[in-house]
């Protein structure tokens, strides 16, 4: 989720004043003194995995496997003291790791349905993995492979997308809410809510996701409807209520939150709560919160695809992602909530009681709504209204520009060519 | 007679790269998820005429801009003494080293609401200015990166008009000004022709100059194409119809382009 943030953070700061680059595990990082490089790091810390047996059979076979991840999804010891999760399966195991990066789930979809990729660990969210699923694009996994699945907490299991839990386990979970520059935003916390992002007073100060599945979820949640529904008229209420915040919306963006709210760029964003913290870590300014009307909750879990090659190897992984002290690393690292039990009772007890990580059960039943895959018709149909609404034109001017100017081109090259034509007769005689 | 078969390498990269290709274009274009033959996505190009004729409109502003801008820096690189001339042409290519999405990148942090531009701004006590997210933005993202692409083919034109010529023109009585419109431009046609090609092709169907810079609410084909193949709508047969139609349109344009340029020396 967060590809861009690295690279940007690195032109910012060249450019303006600041490095924007952060892990949010400072704080739990100073206990662990030296660490200067990621070696030293990783032995500071010791890893102690259940079955060191199970993770050596494929020693000196030489495999590897195809990870694809989201960007910033794992731990990765760029911080001092972190572990680098993929480095260290390596040199538990001996299977190299090859992992790459995406940013939405619908470019992982893009990709595996474009084939020519054979992935062997995929991690796409709740209504991706329904719809894979029924799409036939991943398989079912062998649990026996996967002892560590004990420790993923039970609400957790056989979830609406995966009812018998046969193809996923998950791996983070978190809520959708809103960040904003508490300096300027003068409405008191507990009034926020998704209409903010419709205030008029924040024109051009407000950021909206680029994807539609999130923003029409807001839209309806606005409106009163499920953030599942398929009604063709709801969906078009949807779509006139993204259509009036058009006007006061500053950019569409998904990954570029992080940078322009962490360079004050913008006031008001929608964003996912483990992303926002991290901000949060450095920005007094901000304030992330859940906004009470209900939000949606997301939850990520791995998968293994139709067509990879190490699927042993590939469970195998997920397993070690499920090492107590591998999912507390990430975990740490990453900000967002986990589903495993050993790494949430790891947690600090200023995390695990915080409320925009871990909401009360109360809250997550009543008001947050995971989403499910919607119909070939209902997905068409919110497609054709977001691109509709991203297109209108909001500058009446010009549009009719180029096609006079194109007319023009070619009265005039009518003209050349007659001249021409006459030219070359005269030359004849 | 031998030299031909020297080509032979390149013809069978452009019959892999260039030619199949195009034809599975122009395959998905005209089928169905099934394989079936259908003019379906073709038709359905129609509704997004609106985006059609913004990325047109945007890349020939930015066209134009290039041309009026890259002009007179070609003709004075091109009269410079030979030594200097690769100085500056190295200049004109400099930015071009550097990755164009990290120079993207850096006109975003110019132009953000809180950038470098409305910093001074706000420092000199003016009022900040909405910069970034218009459709100038992306305008001025397409004539930043797309300038070398028009100075150079008007440079390497223009560095081959004879001086004398252009002595002959005023000994024969033309001032600046006329040597300039009747002696200098019509010789630099080819140039022209080619250097507006160099532009405008990338700059009509470009999509992430658009997303950074345009915040994404100024949607270009470029765009629309990419969320059909790798964005949130997954249909590869609208985006392949759409991408030829885009072919055809560029096609019809550069013909007419053609037409202006010197009976013999036509250029693609």
């Amino acid at each position: 989720m967060k590809r861009y943030r690295r690279i940007f953070s690195l032109a910012l700061s060249a450019v303006l004043f600041t490095s924007l680059l952060t892990g949010c595990s400072d704080s739990a990082d100073s206990s662990a003194e030296d660490g200067t490089d990621a070696e030293g790091a990783s032995e500071a810390q010791t890893l102690t995995v259940s079955d060191p047996d199970y993770y050596t059979r494929f020693k000196g076979e030489g495999l590897s496997i195809n990870v694809y991840n989201w960007g910033e999804y794992i731990s990765t010891g760029a911080d001092e003291g972190t572990l680098d999760v993929n480095a260290e399966f390596t040199k538990l195991t001996g299977i190299n790791v090859n992992y790459t990066n995406y940013a939405t789930n619908e470019e992982l979809y893009a990709k595996l349905k474009g084939g020519g990729a054979a992935y062997d660990v995929i991690i796409p969210s709740d209504y991706m993995i329904s719809k894979m699923i029924k799409e036939n694009m991943i398989q079912k996994m062998d649990f026996d492979n996967i002892p560590n699945f004990k420790y993923i907490m039970p609400n957790f299991r056989n979830l609406a997308y995966d009812p018998e839990n046969e193809y996923s386990v998950p791996y983070t979970w978190g809520t959708v809410g809103i960040i904003y520059d508490e300096t300027v935003v003068d409405i008191p916390e507990e009034e926020i809510d998704w209409d903010l992002l419709w205030n008029e007073d924040y024109a051009d100060q407000i950021l909206m996701f680029d994807n539609p599945r999130d923003a029409f979820a807001i839209a309806e949640s606005l409106e009163g409807y499920s953030m599942n529904t398929e009604d063709p008229e709801e969906l078009e209420a949807a779509a006139r209520k993204l259509m009036k915040q058009k006007n006061i919306v500053q950019g569409y963006v998904m990954d570029e939150i992080f940078d322009k709210m962490g360079a004050g760029d913008a006031l008001i964003a929608p964003y996912y709560a483990g992303d926002a913290l991290t901000i949060l870590e450095d920005n007094d300014s901000l304030n992330f919160v859940v906004p009470k009307s209900g939000t949606s909750l997301f939850i990520d879990a791995m998968c293994i695809p139709v067509g990879a090659r190490q699927k042993e190897a590939a469970e195998m992984y997920i397993n070690f992602m499920c090492e107590p002290d591998i999912a507390y690393a990430n975990i740490d690292y990453i900000c967002y909530s986990t589903p495993h039990q050993a790494a949430y009772d790891m947690l600090d007890e200023e995390v695990r009681t915080s409320p925009i990580s871990y909401p009360d059960e109360q809250f997550i039943a009543d008001k947050t709504t995971v989403f499910v895959n919607l119909s070939d018709e209902a997905n068409r149909k919110m497609q054709d209204l977001w691109t509709e609404m991203k297109s209108a034109e909001d500058e009446n001017t010009n549009t009719w520009i180029a096609p006079i100017f194109l007319i023009l081109c070619v009265i005039v090259s009518i003209v050349t060519l007659i001249r021409r034509h006459i030219k070359s007769k005269k030359d004849i005689f | 007679m031998k030299l031909k078969y020297f080509s032979a390498p390149y013809l069978v990269w452009m019959v892999i790269f260039i030619v199949v290709p195009l034809l599975m274009v122009a395959y998905f274009a005209f089928t169905n998820d099934g394989g079936g033959f259908t003019i379906k996505h073709i038709s359905a190009v129609g509704q997004y005429t609106n985006i059609f004729v913004r990325s047109i409109w945007l890349s020939l502003i930015a066209t134009a801009i290039c041309l009026v801008v890259a002009y007179p820096i070609a003709y004075i690189l091109s009269r410079m003494e030979k030594h200097r001339q690769g100085t500056m042409l190295m200049l004109v290519m400099l930015p071009m080293w550097m990755n164009f999405l990290l120079r993207t990148y850096a006109w975003m942090a110019i132009l953000g609401n809180n950038g470098i531009i409305n910093h001074l701004l706000t420092v000199i006590g003016a009022q900040p200015v909405k910069l970034i997210n218009t459709s100038g933005a992306v305008v001025l993202g397409m004539v930043y990166n797309y300038l070398p692409f028009m100075i150079l083919p008007l440079y390497s034109v223009m560095e081959k008009i004879d001086k004398s010529v252009i002595e002959a023109a005023s000994d024969l009585g033309c001032n600046s000004f006329s040597t300039i419109f009747r002696v200098i431009f019509p010789l630099s046609l080819p140039g022209v022709t080619s250097g507006i090609t160099m532009v405008f092709v990338p700059a009509i169907s470009t999509f992430i100059i658009s997303r950074m810079l345009g915040g994404g609410s100024n949607l270009l084909i470029g765009d629309l194409i990419e969320m059909q193949f790798l964005g949130n709508s997954y249909n590869p047969h609208l985006g392949a119809a759409i991408s030829l139609v885009l072919m055809a349109l560029i096609l019809v344009i550069m013909t007419v382009m053609n037409q202006f340029s010197p009976d013999d020396q036509v250029l693609m």
